[in-house]
Parts: structure tokens; C-alpha cells; sequence
């Protein structure tokens, strides 16, 4: 087989691996590097729980050939998580109950990351768009946009 | 689902994408933004022995205005297109049928360039392109060849491109005097494929007679249709509710629409085929008169 050696850069550290060039980034992640919090869904980017951030834009990282991912930054949900504190979108979509069974909040909070990240004063028409990529078969979905909110209080809050 | 195993190139500038291609011609497929292309490989409807992977040609991603003429590189991703204040200043169309294309996600990939040369009839930007008369450049070693958009969608997922050849960019002339345009889209939930949609940019001279009328029919037909006898019926005439509701009556008799369990009755669609384009002109005359 055709394996190539490429280097990617996830959660700020430098990662060399073998790939076969139809191996996904997601496949990549969760098998080779153990970060589980990207999940596996429809695997055809439909439902979002696969949502992962490559150089500042959320992806789906099911659809995207690890590979093709060659010298970028990925961040992915345990990227956030520094210095023993949760980032302030992971608080607040805890603090603001999104979690019933929690399969789609890791692509969640990523959406929400990279949309704050291009937009950090974004309007509810933003936030709702922001989220149109991400499926949740609960009830807690609900609560996203208002953590998007609670997560601008608490970045405003930090940087003061 | 897993695509099966193919051979990775990552060309770095056109030439040797154009070398690739030439060489492997239909064994080869072209992965832009891959929003299309990697789901048919994973469910192995398409299985290609090569992939050329453009994204490193940086070259093929612009948009350029030009004289009269607005100029959209292949890679030009969903996004950028949606955001571009070039493109919200000269043809708004553009970026209003973007935010219509799939969620944040597909459009932060997704390319006009692929979604174009993938050519599925329910795609958002054929229609937009067929209203606006664009035409197509495509490259190969051979040289380049201009395509008016009506000459490039052949079939469904079927285009004039030969197997040597790429889309390298769209070609726009620019609207003149008062003109506006619309994409109205009906779906069944965020970021679906439409049931239906339409794109209608209009002109209108200074007595409110249309000058020019483009209509581009989404998910009704083998293609993306160009409405062509509703567009030369509102030519020359007084855009009002009756010139409009008789316009949207012949682009309903011109669709081509086939009965889906998924997306509604082929009757319906036509129905709505109606609905939309009456909207459609309506806000795109509203954006013309700059009300």
C-alpha cells in the first residue's frame, strides 16, 4: 500500500504519522493519536458530531483526507482544555445544561469555537447558522445558542 | 464506509495539475473542497485510481473585478464568497445563494469551481451562474476553452468538461443600470438539498421596462435549468404583477421536475417552481428599484 508520512499540527503539537490516503482526518485522530472527542456519526458530514477546527474554520473531519491536513493546525475539542481549565464556551455549555447524552457536543462546542473565533460578536441569525451543520437528537440542543451568549460573558469577563 | 485505496497528488501549481490530468485523464478526479467528491467515494459510487488534490494552487482562488466583467477562480471557497464585499457591491446574488449552501462547515471547503464540475442538478450555484449568463474557462495542456454555463451542464452529474480538462474559473459580466437579484430556496430543514429553488437577477431602464431578465431553476430537471422562455417573455416589458405572475407560470412549464419520495411530487415541485420565481423576481425587482 501507498502509506505516506505527513505531519500535522493538533492542539499545538507537532504529530508525525503514516496515513494511507484514504484514511480520514477523523479516523486519524480517534485511532492514532487517541483523541476521542471528535465522535463518528453519519460519517458523510450530516450530523456534525465529527466537527473539528483545520488553520481557524470548522470542518468536518469525516469528509476531510488526512492527508490532505499536511503542515495544518487542528484543533479539537481536547485542544481547548488548558492548563487544568475548561475554555469559556466548554463552561459555558455546561453551565447552560446543553448536555443530555452529550454524543454531539464535543462538534458542538467546536462550531461554537470556530464561530466566535471569525465572529466574536455574532448576532442570533449567526448563532443559529453557526449550528445548522450540528445535529442533536435531544432536547438539550436547545440550549446551544444561549451558550454561545454565556460564553461571550465569560471571554469579556476573562479578558478584564 | 471507507473509499477505496487511490494514488495522492498534490500538485503545487496549475501546470502540474493540468500534467496529472492529461496523463491519467478519467482515472483521475480533481479534489477541490471534496463536499461532493469524498462522499461518493466513501459509498464507492465513484472510485478513482488518482486523486489530484488542487488545494495547495493558491492561483485558482480568487474574485476579481475587471472592466465590466467579474472574475470567480474555481477555488473559491463558500465562504469567501458569502463574505466578499466585491461580490456584495456587484452582484449580490452571489453572496445571498452562498449562506443557502449546505452549513458552516461544507462551506468552509466547498468550492464553486467543484461544485459546478460535479454538476448535480440540485446544487445551488449552476442556477445562479445560468441566470447571470456566466461562462465557464476550463484549462488543459491543450489551451483554455470558453463555455457559456448553458453549454456546460450536459446531464445530471455530467458536463462538456473533456477528461484532460478543469474548470479553471467563471466569468461574469457585470450587470448595467438598475439591477438586482434573488436566490429564494425551499428546503426541508438547514442546510438540505432544495425541494426547489430559483435565482432571477433582473435590469430595469429608466421607464421600469426589463432589460434584462436571467432565471436558473434548482432540483427540477437532469440539470440545473435556465428558464429561457420566461427570461425572453419579461424582456422588454413592464415589470409588474401580471408580467411577473405570467413570467413565473411559463418558468413552471419549463421545469422538468420528477416525482421523489424524499423531496415531494413532481406536481408540487412545478407548483412551487411558480411560488419561487414569482418571489424570486419580486425581491430581485425590489433590489433593482433599491427600495
Amino acid at each position: 500500500m501507498s502509506k505516506k508520512q505527513i505531519k500535522l499540527i493538533v492542539n499545538g503539537k507537532e504529530e508525525i504519522i503514516e496515513v494511507n490516503p484514504y484514511e480520514s482526518l477523523l479516523k486519524v485522530l480517534r485511532e492514532y493519536l487517541g483523541l476521542t472527542g471528535a465522535k463518528r456519526g453519519c460519517d458523510y458530514g450530516g450530523c456534525g458530531v465529527c466537527t473539528v477546527v483545520v488553520n481557524g474554520k470548522a470542518v468536518y473531519s469525516c469528509m476531510y483526507p488526512a492527508i490532505k491536513a499536511e503542515g495544518k493546525e487542528i484543533t479539537t475539542v481536547e485542544g481547548l482544555y488548558k492548563n487544568g481549565k475548561l475554555h469559556p464556551v466548554q463552561k459555558a455549555f455546561i453551565d447552560a445544561n446543553t448536555v443530555q447524552c452529550g454524543y454531539s457536543i464535543p462538534g458542538a462546542i467546536m462550531s461554537a469555537y470556530a464561530l466566535l473565533l471569525n465572529n466574536p460578536n455574532p448576532s442570533d441569525e449567526d448563532i443559529k447558522e453557526a449550528f445548522s451543520g450540528n445535529l442533536c437528537r435531544c432536547s438539550a440542543g436547545y440550549y446551544w445558542p444561549e451558550a454561545i451568549k454565556l460564553a461571550i460573558k465569560y471571554m469579556k469577563q476573562r479578558e478584564s | 464506509m471507507i473509499p477505496r485505496n487511490f494514488i495522492y497528488f498534490s500538485p503545487s501549481s496549475e501546470k502540474e495539475a493540468l500534467e496529472l490530468l492529461n496523463e491519467y485523464k478519467s482515472d483521475a478526479r480533481i479534489l477541490a473542497g471534496g463536499m461532493s467528491l469524498i462522499p461518493l467515494m466513501k459509498m464507492r459510487l465513484v472510485s478513482p485510481s488518482y486523486l489530484i488534490d488542487i488545494n495547495k494552487v493558491e492561483s485558482l482562488s480568487y474574485i476579481k473585478e475587471e472592466k465590466n466583467r467579474l472574475r470567480i477562480g474555481a477555488l473559491t471557497r463558500y465562504y469567501e464568497i458569502e463574505k466578499s464585499s466585491t461580490l456584495k457591491k456587484l452582484l449580490p446574488i452571489m453572496n445571498e445563494a452562498a449562506t443557502w449552501v449546505g452549513d458552516p462547515q461544507v462551506r468552509n471547503m466547498g468550492t464553486i469551481g467543484g461544485s459546478l464540475s460535479h454538476a448535480d442538478p440540485s446544487g445551488d450555484f449552476g442556477s445562479v451562474i445560468l441566470a447571470l449568463n456566466g461562462q465557464i474557462i476550463t484549462s488543459s495542456l491543450n489551451g483554455q476553452r470558453t463555455i457559456k454555463a448553458d453549454d456546460f451542464f450536459v446531464d445530471s452529474f455530467t458536463t462538456a468538461l473533456n477528461a484532460n480538462e478543469m474548470l479553471k474559473e467563471i466569468v461574469i459580466d457585470l450587470p448595467e443600470g438598475m439591477n438586482g437579484g434573488a436566490y429564494v430556496k425551499l428546503e426541508r430543514k438547514a442546510g438540505d438539498f432544495a425541494i426547489v429553488a430559483v435565482a432571477a437577477q433582473l435590469s430595469i431602464d429608466s421607464k421600469g421596462n426589463c432589460n434584462y431578465a436571467g432565471i436558473g431553476l434548482t432540483s427540477v430537471g437532469p440539470t440545473n435549468l435556465k428558464a429561457k422562455k420566461a427570461e425572453s417573455f419579461l424582456l422588454g416589458k413592464q415589470l409588474n404583477e401580471r408580467t411577473i405572475d405570467e413570467t413565473a407560470e411559463i418558468a413552471a412549464s419549463e421545469a422538468r421536475p420528477i416525482d421523489d419520495p424524499l423531496r415531494g411530487s413532481a406536481e408540487y415541485k412545478r407548483a412551487m417552481v411558480k411560488v419561487l420565481t414569482k418571489r424570486a423576481l419580486n425581491l430581485a425587482l425590489k433590489r433593482a428599484r433599491g427600495v
